[in-house]
């Protein structure tokens, strides 16, 4: 079982990194920096191999904070390096052409990046908010030793799995997911949620080459969904990577089991109830806003870079494809009879 | 909200659905000379988040920074339940007004509410954290000071893919628990949902300076 966690933990990309023209003070341009970037990690951690790289050509003056763009997109340094490949290279590129700033940080778009810590913390904070949604509280993640928590972090940085191991195996992060693995389908009944990040995008028209998806110019064009599976009891046994996916996307793939004229709040945990501002309630929105699933088509799923059979045990790709902070990326392509 | 999720102080995408629907409403009768709170659709029109925006936070000198109606032109002369100061209304230093936008998106992961906001000045522009920091009220200037990492910072927006100031949801749960059990009314009456957005604004705001006049907790 511990193989496919390895083969996730040693994925890499390889990058090809380019100045920005418009920073270049130097002939001739200096060739791209070529890094194999850890599938499991972020782009601001490579900054330490790629600055000197470049530091030759770079103009005077203190430089701004670095960020990358691919083909003019600025890249979300929060989000794995793995997963911005799987989502934004529908055809993958190799080696993944990548344009690095020293200045001009685009920060009415990106989030502010103060280096190795903002990264740390970002990536704490997701692994608090899996240990809630996993325990239902984040006690576990808090109460870690200052020792514990560099070495864990450490071992995120160095693609360490062993060492990872050891100390998140403290933090009882277990899912449903190890129930079902490890017992062969005799496992317990057991209700719970596991954290996935969902990046949705959208096509109308039909391709049949990666080659030919459209290209993802704006990050307007995804949807980014921060939503919990949830696995009820025994249905675990048999719950698909594709019932996960479609239990996460209830606009696409409505409850069969919830008439929406009955305001049933209890079954319905992932509708809403739109109100109005006379306080009405109504759910006829829902109803008419929802496609209908024979319309809506999952094109492409991808997760680590592999595009699983849709029914392959949902237990089994938590367990061996969840990134280092508990959540499972993934990349979905919907077709749909019309884009909003 | 299940009896379970009560006791946690945590509601479900429903019941948030549900709370901010009440909660609109009261707002509305309420605070009627404040610009209304609206339900904004994303996500395809099924996800929603309560809105607030272009409200002015102008500081006096004396006082904290309060949340006020945008302009005189909207302030009405009845009896005001929101005790705004005149003061509020003179602004002497043009370049110190401030706007401030808040949302108000449920989080699946923690099951609560969460506020985002943010804030700029009267050309646009976004303001400085050190000034908006300036803007907020002295206690939360000091929590703020205590712990860099956990009380607000500067996350994506959930919808927007834009930079907005966020108030962290870990510890929600927790006071809202208390705040629920402490109070035998809203055990009793059961309409814990309907009011828990009130609720928890009533804390929350204090941070940005937005107070929650009482009367909102008395309307059913």
């Amino acid at each position: 079982m511990e193989e496919a966690q390895k083969y996730v933990w040693e994925g890499a990309i390889p990058l090809q990194i380019h100045l920005h023209e418009s920073e270049v003070t130097t002939l001739p341009t200096p060739p791209p920096a070529l890094i194999l970037a850890p599938r499991i990690g972020y782009l601001p951690l490579l900054i330490p191999q790629i600055k000197p790289h470049f530091s030759n050509a770079l103009p005077p003056g203190s430089p701004d904070t670095v960020w990358f763009d691919y083909n003019g997109l600025p890249l979300k340094w929060y989000i794995p390096t793995g997963v911005l490949f799987d989502l934004l290279c529908a055809e993958p590129e190799r080696p993944w052409n990548l344009t690095v700033h020293f200045r001009g940080y685009p920060s009415n778009i990106l989030v502010p990046c103060e280096g190795e810590d903002s990264v740390k913390w970002s990536f704490i904070n997701s692994l608090k908010e899996a240990a809630y949604i996993i325990n239902g509280n984040c006690k576990n993640v808090m109460n870690m030793s200052q020792p514990d928590q560099v070495e864990l972090w450490r071992s995120v940085l160095n693609g360490n799995l062993e060492a990872y191991v050891r100390i998140s195996s403290k933090l009882r992060l277990g899912t449903v997911g190890d129930e079902y693995a490890d017992g062969g389908g005799q496992g317990q009944v057991k209700t719970g949620r596991v954290p996935v990040r969902l990046y949705v995008w959208s096509v109308s028209e039909d391709f049949d080459d990666l080659e030919d998806a459209p290209q993802i110019d704006s990050w307007d064009k995804i949807s980014y969904i921060n939503r919990p599976v949830e696995i009820h009891g025994e249905e675990g046994n048999y719950f698909t990577l594709q019932d996960a996916v479609k239990s996460i996307l209830p606009e696409y793939f409505p409850n069969k089991s919830s008439t929406k004229e009955e305001s049933s709040r209890d079954e319905d945990e992932n509708e809403q109830t739109v109100p109005s501002e006379e306080g009405e309630k109504y759910l006829s929105e829902n109803v008419d806003t929802c496609y209908p699933s024979d319309n809506v088509e999952i094109k492409l799923v991808r997760i680590q870079g592999i595009e699983p059979k849709m029914d392959i045990p949902f237990s089994w790709v938590v367990k061996n494809l969840t990134n280092p902070e508990h959540y499972l990326h993934i990349c979905v392509c919907l077709k749909v009879p019309q884009v909003l | 909200m299940g009896t379970k999720e009560e006791a946690q102080g945590t509601l479900s995408s429903t019941d948030f659905g549900v709370s901010a629907s009440a909660f609109i409403l009261n707002w509305n009768t309420v605070c009627s000379s404040f610009p209304p709170w609206t339900w904004v659709l994303s996500h395809h029109q099924v996800e929603g988040y309560l809105s607030l925006e272009n409200i002015l936070l102008s500081s006096t000198q004396e006082e904290h920074g309060e949340l006020s109606c945008p302009g005189p032109g909207k302030h009405s002369h009845q009896e005001d339940p929101i005790d705004v100061d005149d003061a509020t209304l003179v602004h002497t230093n043009p370049c110190k007004v401030h706007y401030y936008d808040l949302h108000i998106i449920y989080c699946n992961s923690y099951r609560v509410p969460v506020l985002y906001f943010r804030a700029y000045d009267s050309d646009g522009e976004p303001l400085e954290f050190d000034e908006i920091e300036n803007d907020l009220p002295a206690y939360s200037k000091k929590a703020l000071s205590d712990s860099k990492w956990t009380f607000i910072t500067q996350e994506e927006h959930p919808y927007l893919n834009r930079p907005w100031y966020k108030l962290h949801p870990c510890g929600t749960s927790e006071w809202m628990k208390l705040l629920f059990h402490a109070d035998d009314a809203l055990a009793k009456t059961g309409v814990a949902i309907e009011l828990y957005l009130v609720a928890w604004l009533s804390v929350v705001g204090h941070v940005v300076g937005l107070r929650i006049p009482f009367e909102m907790m008395k309307q059913l």
